[in-house]
């Protein structure tokens, strides 16, 4: 029985390859508007899947010191965190890429700060393929970056956007929601929504903008100001 | 046992000293200065009022620790079955191998003449157990040996110091009358009994006698010494890269290891120049591994970083940190360990970028947030603390707060506007404030209480933001705001 067992997973894992499959993760890539911004983290962490593996978290010096370091006692002490703190986004890479070889780990997260010439397409292609053939979630946010060409499975857009009312306190900001742009993405529909975070039962709900125009103006011209 | 590497001369009394309670004490001194009555254990202020002259150096206790822990192994050479006693002794179980030294008193000074040559004094003696060969060694007579029937009588003569007690029971029996062994020995057993029944072994002088006469067992359990694992190549002429050597030298290694069931944690891989030099190139693992297909690729970077100088001929790798492996096999279908994998990666990555770019944060006991969090090695087992988080803290933290310029502030709550990173925020919605009062039993005097907001500005970032100190408090002037965080 077990061998059966074995022989299918093997199966799946050799099909994985050859055939991206909907199901398995990939590398994402993730656009903040501003780079102090810290909704994109939360949202890279709600779409995180639920387990308690480590997560393998790969920072550049730019990036700690404009958009401050992970937080602990905000993140959770539900999965370990092993920071690594670098100083070039080719050694970001190469960590990542390195993880990525790494099965038993939940997420691979990278921060790179600008468009440095390493981060090409190539680059990307290499960190897609290593984590779909490991089956790892791979996440790229990249601050006072350009969208250029890149091999990342979806690219989102991520702001804040006023929270949700708080049901206790009319003064005081509720649960933080954010506003999404998917512009790139290989398995799904592009498309925009506003999400609302339920930290208590670590939800996403993703609920289509009422007022598409002006969200989609005001998307666009947050994006110019964090590319010039 | 004094060390005489590079001894001053004899004539000028010399004391080591180590930190006490109330300024430095006297850790050991040489002959001239006990002569003069320098007594170990007295504060040095005192003894220099006595020998003005006297010489003062600190003492390296871990040092002589290492060094004496060294030497048991060091006298193996005499007998199988050695170990290290207290600070400043060793006891060797010479059972059945003095007549290999022709005797035990030509073994005494065999011992004594080595142990001068690698510049130590001793003072040995060989006695039945190992209470009896403490007293007389550091009390008896020269060189003196003691058959199993002589230990009443020899040990009788000697001060109750060699009684190994506590200097608070030493004081009690001398106060008693009792000054030698003898004297204690005298006294009915009952009467010793009824008085230190619940005293410890260090405090029970009957306990003691026992062991020293040997009706009380205590066993001599010896230390192992670490095996050693080194494997080397030697070239027929000097050349300049070890790299094509190394997958063969790790391949030894590791089958040596393999075979002692063993796994190391540091490797260490040195190369011997023609000139005479001799290179290192340490690298470290987080577990313990026997894999040489890893542990070559630990070397990577490193090998070019050697100075080959003229050439070398002979490498060596040597494992260090040694530790007891066992093979694991955590998946039915024979795969591959997933814990194994994950410090390989670490290894891979501290190897690469050095131990402390790769770490671990944890959660401390701390209601300042810097504080709150902690750095440990990636891998560090550690006792999970269980503190649960209760107050809603942010995502991101700043490693140092950075200040704003307030446009428009109000008494209560938070500015109303603030210029953070030369954009201006306007406040629409703020909960707070979460007071954290600064730590009096670790910040300096005069440090301010900070008042934390969480903060949403027009356009929907939240902030953490807090205000350092309140209006005429007395420490400083008026309060400045900082921005420490940024929620989702």
């Amino acid at each position: 029985m077990s061998c059966m067992g074995s022989l299918r997973v093997q199966k799946r894992l050799a099909g994985q390859v050859r055939q991206p499959d909907p199901l398995t993760h990939t590398l994402s890539e993730a656009f903040p508007e501003t780079a102090t911004d810290a909704a994109a983290i939360g949202f890279v962490l709600a779409r995180l899947p639920r387990t308690d593996a480590p997560i393998l978290w790969v920072q550049d010096r730019l990036s700690r010191k404009e958009a401050g370091r992970p937080y602990l006692a905000g993140i959770g002490t539900r999965r370990p965190v092993i920071m690594v703190d670098l100083s070039r986004a080719v050694d970001v890479l190469w960590a990542m890429e390195d993880g990525l070889r790494c099965r038993s780990l939940g997420a691979v997260i990278g921060e790179i700060w600008g468009d440095p010439p390493s981060l090409d397409f190539t680059a990307t292609k290499r960190l897609a393929l290593r984590a779909e053939a490991a089956d790892v979630p791979c996440w790229l946010i990249r601050r006072a970056a350009s969208p250029d060409l890149s091999a990342a499975r979806d690219r989102w857009r991520i702001g804040a956007v006023p929270s949700a009312p708080h049901p206790h306190d009319v003064q005081a900001p509720g649960a933080p929601r954010w506003a999404l742009d998917l512009f790139r993405s290989r398995r799904s529909k592009p498309g925009q929504w506003v999400a609302t975070y339920d930290r208590a039962q670590d939800r996403l709900n993703l609920v289509a903008p009422v007022r598409d125009r002006t969200l989609a103006t005001g998307d666009g011209t947050a994006g110019e100001r964090a590319a010039g | 046992m004094e060390r005489q590497g590079n001894a001053p001369p004899d004539d000028i009394p010399i004391v080591l000293a180590r930190e006490g309670h109330h300024g430095p004490v006297i850790h050991a001194a040489n002959r001239t200065a006990r002569v003069n009555g320098i007594l170990p254990g007295s504060r040095v202020v005192d003894m220099r009022a006595i020998c003005p002259e006297l010489q003062v150096e600190f003492a390296d206790e871990a040092g002589d620790h290492a060094a004496l822990d060294r030497l048991v192994l060091w006298a193996r050479r005499w007998c199988p079955w050695t170990v290290r006693d207290g600070a400043d002794g060793l006891i060797l179980d010479t059972t059945g191998s003095d007549h290999l030294l022709g005797g035990e008193a030509a073994m005494l000074v065999e011992m004594e003449t080595q142990l001068s040559l690698l510049g130590l004094t001793a003072r040995l003696a060989v006695a039945p157990t190992w209470g009896a060969a403490w007293a007389l060694a550091r009390f008896g007579p020269v060189r003196s040996i003691c058959g199993a029937d002589e230990v009443h009588f020899k040990l009788g003569a000697l001060p109750v110091t060699g009684l190994r007690l506590d200097d608070a029971t030493v004081l009690l029996l001398r106060r008693l009358g009792l000054k030698t062994i003898g004297a204690v020995m005298d006294v009915p057993r009952l009467s010793l009994t009824r008085r230190f029944v619940k005293a410890a072994l260090a405090a029970n002088p009957l306990m003691r006698l026992d062991q020293a006469l040997g009706k009380l067992a205590e066993p001599v359990a010896s230390v192992d010494a670490k095996p050693r694992f080194v494997v080397q190549s030697r070239l027929a002429e000097p050349i300049f890269d070890p790299a094509p050597y190394l997958p063969e030298l790790c391949e030894d290694l590791c089958a040596a290891l393999a075979k002692a069931g063993m796994g190391c944690r540091r490797l260490h891989l040195t190369v011997f120049k023609t000139d005479g030099d001799v290179s290192h190139v340490d690298v470290a693992t987080s577990a313990p591994t026997r894999d040489p297909g890893h542990l070559h690729g630990l070397f990577r970077d490193k090998v070019e970083r050697i100075n080959p100088g003229f050439g070398f001929d002979l490498i060596t790798l040597e494992a260090g940190g040694v530790e007891e492996m066992q093979v694991l096999q955590n998946r039915l279908d024979g795969g591959a360990d997933d814990d194994l994998h994950l410090t390989r990666l670490v290894d891979r990555l501290s190897a690469k970028f050095g131990p402390r770019a790769v770490t671990r944060p944890v959660l401390r006991e701390s209601h300042i947030p810097e504080r709150a969090e902690g750095q440990v090695a990636a891998l560090a087992a550690m006792a999970e603390t269980g503190r649960a988080v209760t107050k809603e803290r942010p995502l991101r933290l700043f490693d140092h707060p950075e200040e704003v310029r307030v446009l428009y502030a109000v008494p209560e709550g938070p500015p109303a506007q603030f210029i953070w990173r030369r954009q201006t925020h306007r406040v629409a919605r703020y909960a707070g404030p979460e007071r954290i009062a600064p730590e009096w039993w670790k910040d300096r005097p005069g440090t301010r209480l900070r008042d934390y907001f969480k903060v949403e500005d027009q356009a929907g970032r939240r902030i953490w933001l807090y205000r350092e100190g309140l209006h005429e408090d007395g420490r400083g002037g008026d309060p400045r705001w900082f921005v420490h965080g940024c929620f989702a």
